[in-house]
């Protein structure tokens, strides 16, 4: 059974979306913010993996096929922003400020956080990234001096956390305005963020894909002026 | 038909960005790239909206799969990870609150600072 799992190639993406799922049905049945399906799913494999003994590998080779589709997927985010290019036209200010506020807040936090816990160089450069998507995070963590797996890891983490806080977070401190939370969530969780922000409403995933190029792109002018900080 | 020729003008713009990505020497992915030349054609009406719309959204609505083999790839960090575990963990978690109400209310008041003084209209 292990040898045949571990060779199937439909294996990796049934469990993945099995496990995705389990945690929509849960999360319906019990809605608590930890039964978020993604982090069921991630855990739901991972200790799937632990107990059958298949290793990650095998399990990529085949799950490696979804992830495929990000890079589309990230191009596709562009039709919900054209839909709602209206208010991009009207409310220029309101996305600069959040965007801007956002990035530098990320920058900031690290470094206080950073500084808080004496941590130094390689590994305040290793998280300053956190906040971005992925791919960008990785090459400023690289150019810096960080160490990649940690600043993806790191950033993998930050996207569950934001993912499964975000409707709480943005309900306990009262940011109401739809274009707020979209902005919200984009600058503080990147794509698995905007995961969310997609399922809150069309203008939030809008503006959180909006959100997610413009962060990183920003991030990376700032990071590496931040990253002589430490 | 309609879904192949709107998978063609998606991947038409992923490998347009990846282009992009090979010229430019920046740490941005080709899915930005991507992202942002479609929406230069959306808005100069080279691409229309409906030339992407039906596959478009069908890949947006996945898109929290594809974040899954990513996220089971921590169970590799795990030995890495371990010693910087509890300064890495408080870090993320503040950090994540912060930006998040930070940009959020941020937002929100240049919004509602709008809709005020220009609100004659509601």
């Amino acid at each position: 059974m292990k040898v045949f799992l571990e060779n199937s190639v439909f294996f990796g993406v049934f469990i993945s979306i099995f496990f995705y799922e389990t945690g929509v049905l849960l999360q319906r049945k019990l809605k608590l913010a930890v039964c978020n399906p993604l982090l069921v799913a991630i855990a739901g494999v991972i200790l799937f993996l632990l107990a059958s003994g298949i290793s990650y590998e095998n399990y990529e080779a085949g799950a490696k096929y979804i992830s495929y589709f990000l890079t589309p997927a990230t191009v596709c985010l562009a039709i919900p922003l054209y839909e709602q290019v209206e208010l991009l036209k009207k409310y220029p200010g309101a996305i600069a400020a959040g965007i801007f506020s956002g990035v530098l807040t990320s920058l900031f936090c690290v470094f206080v956080l950073s500084l808080a816990f004496g941590l130094g160089h390689g590994e305040y450069v290793t998280l300053l990234p956190k906040s971005i998507t992925t791919a960008i995070g990785m090459g400023i963590s690289e150019e810096l001096g960080g160490s990649v797996t940690i600043t993806v890891a790191v950033i993998i983490i930050t996207g569950i956390i934001g993912n499964m806080s975000a409707q709480s977070i943005c309900r306990i401190f009262k940011i109401e305005e739809p274009m707020a939370v979209g902005i919200a969530i984009g600058a503080s969780a990147h794509a698995l963020g905007t995961a969310k922000a997609i399922e809150i409403g069309e203008v939030e995933g809008a503006m959180s894909g909006l959100t997610i190029a413009a962060a990183g792109l920003l991030t990376v002018i700032l990071a590496p002026l931040f990253g002589t900080f430490i | 038909m309609k879904y192949i020729r709107q998978l063609f003008v998606i991947v038409l713009f992923s490998f347009l960005g990846e282009g992009l990505k090979s010229l430019l020497p920046l740490p941005v992915p080709a899915g930005i790239y991507g992202l942002l030349l479609l929406s230069g054609a959306l808005q100069l009406h080279i691409i229309k909206k409906e030339a992407v719309a039906d596959t478009g959204k069908f890949l947006i609505e996945i898109m929290p799969l594809m974040f899954i083999p990513a996220g089971v790839g921590l169970i590799d960090a795990w030995d890495v990870l371990r010693p910087v575990f509890v300064p890495v963990t408080v870090i993320v978690v503040l950090s994540t609150v912060v930006v998040m109400v930070v940009s959020g209310r941020a937002a929100q008041r240049v919004i509602r600072k709008k809709k005020e003084g220009g609100g004659s209209g509601k």
